[in-house]
């Protein structure tokens, strides 16, 4: 039992318990969209003062917080006591492709050679990392939610504004794949 | 005490999103170079289940935890933002590999990089706070 657990698990389960993630929410009364929660650290931060946007009664959202501070922890017990050490099975053609660009693949979930401490000494590193946590905040505020808020909770919902803001991720994810992201690395 | 719920509810979505790779810089990369179903499978199921269980709730007007019945928000019918925003939000999606979710799963595996993408999304969350008025929506 314990290796199952280990080992990765399927992409079906997975579907399957991220709706469920969702429906539970909704069970709660609540529903289901992270990135909410960015607008929320601004406010406890202050920017409420001098932003009318961040000035809302953000104790309505502890919860959403609370499911925050959960998936941290889930990500430290699913790391820590929950894996095994084999390499997560990326498609050859992905390893290829990412070797071509300077990013090799290390076997983990995320690269080290970007993500780790270690990494943070490089400034070139450490600009790509703030663009681009910068462009995810700014983009899901923009368009009103990220990959939870539209294209799980949205999408199921049959909203067409959530099915344009998903052909929009992909189209920035695409031009950041094929025509950025090989002058950047 | 009502927000433990929460909390676990939180633990299993890291638990899920780690083990099934969702939260992988590589998996994202993939899925944007059309390499493997991996990611358009989890994406996929989780849609088409959620228009069904979405569909049965409002079909039998389920009730939640405080005997609401369950309601659903349609989202303004405006298209640029949705575009726009949405572009936006893909070009920093591909370059960390990771939605706002993800990015604080990582941070608890262990990915130090993290807390600068963390402070990167605040700092964005809030340039979009400032200029709002300006932007076309």
């Amino acid at each position: 039992m314990i290796d199952l657990i280990k080992q990765p698990w399927p992409w079906y389960f997975s579907g399957i318990m991220i709706v469920l993630i969702m429906l539970i929410l909704l069970f709660f009364g609540k529903s289901f969209g992270f990135s909410s929660n960015l607008r929320t650290m601004c406010t406890i931060a202050g920017a409420g003062k001098k932003v009318k946007f961040f000035d809302f009664n953000w104790k309505d959202q502890v919860w959403n917080l609370m499911f925050l501070i959960g998936s941290v922890i889930g990500g430290f017990i699913a790391t820590n006591y929950l894996s095994n050490p084999a390499p997560v099975k990326l498609s050859a053609a992905t390893v290829a492709d990412l070797n071509q660009l300077g990013v090799k693949f290390d076997g983990g979930l995320n690269p080290n050679s970007l993500f780790s401490l270690a990494a943070l000494k490089d400034i070139k590193t450490l600009i790509i990392l703030l663009v681009g946590g910068l462009l995810v905040g700014f983009g899901s505020r923009y368009a009103g939610g990220c990959t939870s808020g539209h294209a799980i909770s949205g999408l199921s919902n049959l909203q067409l504004p959530s099915l344009v803001a998903v052909i929009g991720f992909f189209i920035g994810g695409l031009v950041m794949t094929y025509l950025i992201m090989p002058f950047i690395f | 005490m009502k927000f433990v719920k929460y909390i676990l509810t939180g633990i299993l979505f890291g638990i899920i999103m780690t083990k099934s790779e969702a939260v992988s810089w590589y998996r994202i990369q993939e899925m944007f170079r059309f390499q493997s179903f991996h990611m358009y499978g989890i994406i996929g199921t989780a849609v088409l289940l959620g228009i069904i269980a979405v569909w049965l709730i409002k079909k039998f007007k389920a009730k939640d935890i405080a005997g609401k019945p369950i309601t659903f928000h349609d989202k303004d019918k405006a298209y640029i933002k949705y575009i726009l925003g949405g572009t936006i939000f893909g070009l920093g999606w591909a370059l960390t590999g990771a939605c706002p979710g993800p990015i604080f799963v990582n941070l608890g595996s262990g990915y130090a990089g993290m807390a600068i993408v963390i402070l990167g999304a605040l700092l964005g969350t809030y340039i979009y706070g400032v200029i709002k008025n300006k932007l076309p929506h």
